[in-house]
């Protein structure tokens, strides 16, 4: 059985009471794209600066949400201030591989059983360092609060392809 | 003591079980509510002894499953006060599916350009979408009944409103605020202004007494599944001489009168309603449902559940003071039994997720009504919904819940 330590964990909590990089870039010359969790209404807004070489120069969050999706955008702007599309696209990935619950963990009574997460996804990034992010780990034991820690990694994507297509 | 939930309780099979090795306190009852042994048994039943399809086969138990499904409609209709029970009583599979029947049929041969649908600010997407879908084909106006602070329904303008409106999309109570609606004084208006009033009864039926020619409304729906019976079955009632005029919404076996090479005649009602194979064992256990509750009486339900939100809104702002909001009316008697809570500087997830530790079941989310969370200023909401099963002892767990959530995320 998953307890609440597994959900919260101190780094967690840090972030969600100081979160890093909170507020908005002026737009243009930054790109700027909104997310929603349709479960809970939440919303988050990501303003981006990325410059020629396409590398993300700045980065602001701006929104409302409950302490995973919060410190997950949080803990995200740290991680990917200063890298290029690319490694922001690779650290996606493994974030996301990261999130994914392996199927067979999901049992067919429905009962919460132990979701493992799916080993074989997270390995093919297993270069890619996730740092402070790993404290979300514990995310993939409560699969209704995944889309809390995915949410501002998808609306950065969205930001992403929105800058790229304007340039 | 006129109502005796420990009694009650013991009918429950579910509420049984422990979770995370503690008592199951069940709160999220506006969602989905639990069931009784009674509509368990009434469906297996069914499927054991009578299990045909209905209203073709002349062999004896397809009989019995037709009567068994006709007799439910008679005993839902007499339970909502419908003045004709064969006729005006439509099965469907939810609420939301007996919305949009009316949207699709009433509201597609009545409304267009120069019209106006009036919705009010507490209403659940089941019914706004459909107006919205069908505004996008027809142009008509949407317009909206604003709330006061307290989440009441602000009548103050409704007469200029309800100029040029055919519809008022109306719930009769809040599944977020538990706000209880004036529904025969706005029907009253308007009719005066020649618009028809579909009612969202969805909270209401299950909680009160329900009389749907005193209350005057044109439509009113209402889900099975929140009312001790099971998914998948919902009603819509209707008065006769507006569904008689109204085209069939879904079409196909059991809708026609006649099937032609060059068209079709559609049938009576209900019939002209219920295309397809119905929920049949789903009706039986609606009717089971409604005998259970009849039997406790839905007046000693309503005042049960006003006593037990007195009770919680008392111990929940006595335990977390200033930092506690209940949404909604500040009175009791006005609302029902949905406490809709939100605690200051805590997201109603991270709340609900530790309550969860406490095996007491909250609803964290928008709850389907998005135009409402907006206007009460936030994006969600932590709700505790109340019914017949639930007694003080699970109000206590509630409060002693949310302390332990507020106080995890105090910093
Ligand atoms: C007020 C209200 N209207 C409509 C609905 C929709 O009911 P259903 O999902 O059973 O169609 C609900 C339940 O979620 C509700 O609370």
């Amino acid at each position: 059985m998953p307890g609440l330590e597994d959900l919260y964990r101190e780094i967690i909590l840090d972030h969600y009471r100081n979160p890093r990089n909170r507020g908005e870039l002026e737009v243009p010359p930054a790109h700027r794209a909104e997310g929603f969790n349709p479960l809970c209404g939440d919303e988050i807004v990501v303003f981006l600066d990325l410059d020629d070489a396409g590398t993300v120069t700045d980065i602001r969050i701006g929104g409302t949400g409950c302490s995973i999706s919060q410190s997950s955008a949080s803990m995200m702007s740290a991680a990917v201030k200063g890298k290029t599309v690319a490694e922001v696209e690779d650290l996606t990935k493994a974030f996301k591989a990261m999130m994914s619950v392996h199927e067979s963990s999901l049992d067919a009574e429905g009962e919460s059983g132990e979701e493992i997460p799916d080993e074989a996804a997270l390995a093919a990034f297993e270069e890619v360092k996730l740092g402070d992010l790993e404290a979300l780990r514990g995310v993939v034991k409560f699969p209704v609060r995944i889309k809390c820690a995915t949410l501002a990694w998808n609306t950065l994507a969205q930001g992403i392809s929105e800058a790229q297509e304007s340039a | 003591m006129t109502f005796d939930a420990q009694k009650v309780r013991a009918d429950f099979p579910i509420l049984e079980r422990e979770v995370k090795g503690r008592r199951l306190v069940f709160l999220d009852s506006a969602a989905s509510s639990q069931k009784p042994t009674s509509v368990l048994e009434a469906m297996s039943t069914y499927y054991e002894t009578i299990n045909a399809n209905v209203h073709r086969g002349v062999y004896e138990i397809a009989e019995a499953a037709t009567n068994a499904m006709e007799g439910a409609r008679i005993r839902v209709g007499r339970f909502i006060g419908a003045p004709r029970p064969a006729t005006e009583v439509i099965f469907t599979k939810n609420a939301t599916e007996s919305l949009n029947l009316v949207a699709r049929s009433w509201g597609a041969a009545n409304l267009g350009p120069g019209d106006a649908v009036l919705i009010t600010q507490l209403e659940h997407h089941a019914n706004i979408v459909p107006w919205f879908q069908l505004q996008a084909e027809k142009g008509f106006e949407i317009r909206w009944i604003p709330l006061t602070a307290d989440a009441q329904l602000d009548l103050t303008d409704l007469p200029r409103l309800l100029d040029g409106v055919k519809v008022v999309a109306l719930t009769a109570m809040s599944n977020v605020t538990g706000t209880l609606t004036p529904v025969r004084e706005i029907t009253a208006a308007a009719h005066d202004a020649g618009a028809i009033v579909v009612l969202d009864a969805c909270q209401y039926v299950p909680h009160l007494p329900t009389d749907v020619a005193n209350l005057g409304v044109d439509f009113a729906a209402f889900s099975g599944h929140k009312m001790l019976g099971p998914t998948g079955i919902g009603v819509l009632w209707g008065r006769e001489e507006l569904l008689d005029a109204m085209p069939p919404f879904l079409g196909g076996g059991g809708m026609i009168l006649d099937v032609r090479l060059d068209g079709f005649t559609p049938a009576e009602l209900p019939a002209k309603f219920e295309a397809g194979t119905p929920p049949i064992a789903e009706t039986i256990g609606l009717h089971a449902a409604i005998d259970y509750l009849e039997g406790l009486g839905m007046e000693a339900v309503r005042e049960h559940e006003v006593t037990l939100t007195a009770h919680a809104m008392r111990t929940l702002t006595e335990r977390l003071g200033d930092k506690l909001t209940i949404h909604g009316p500040a009175e009791p008697a006005a609302r029902g039994g949905v406490l809709s809570m939100a605690v200051d500087g805590i997201h109603p997830h991270d709340l609900s997720q530790v309550m969860d530790e406490h095996a007491v079941c909250v609803r964290p989310g928008h709850h389907c009504a998005k135009p409402l969370m907006k206007v009460l200023g936030v994006g969600a909401t932590a709700r505790a919904s109340f019914y017949v099963y639930n007694d003080t002892d699970d109000v206590d767990a509630l409060a002693e819940a949310l302390a332990d959530a507020a106080s995890f995320f105090s910093f």
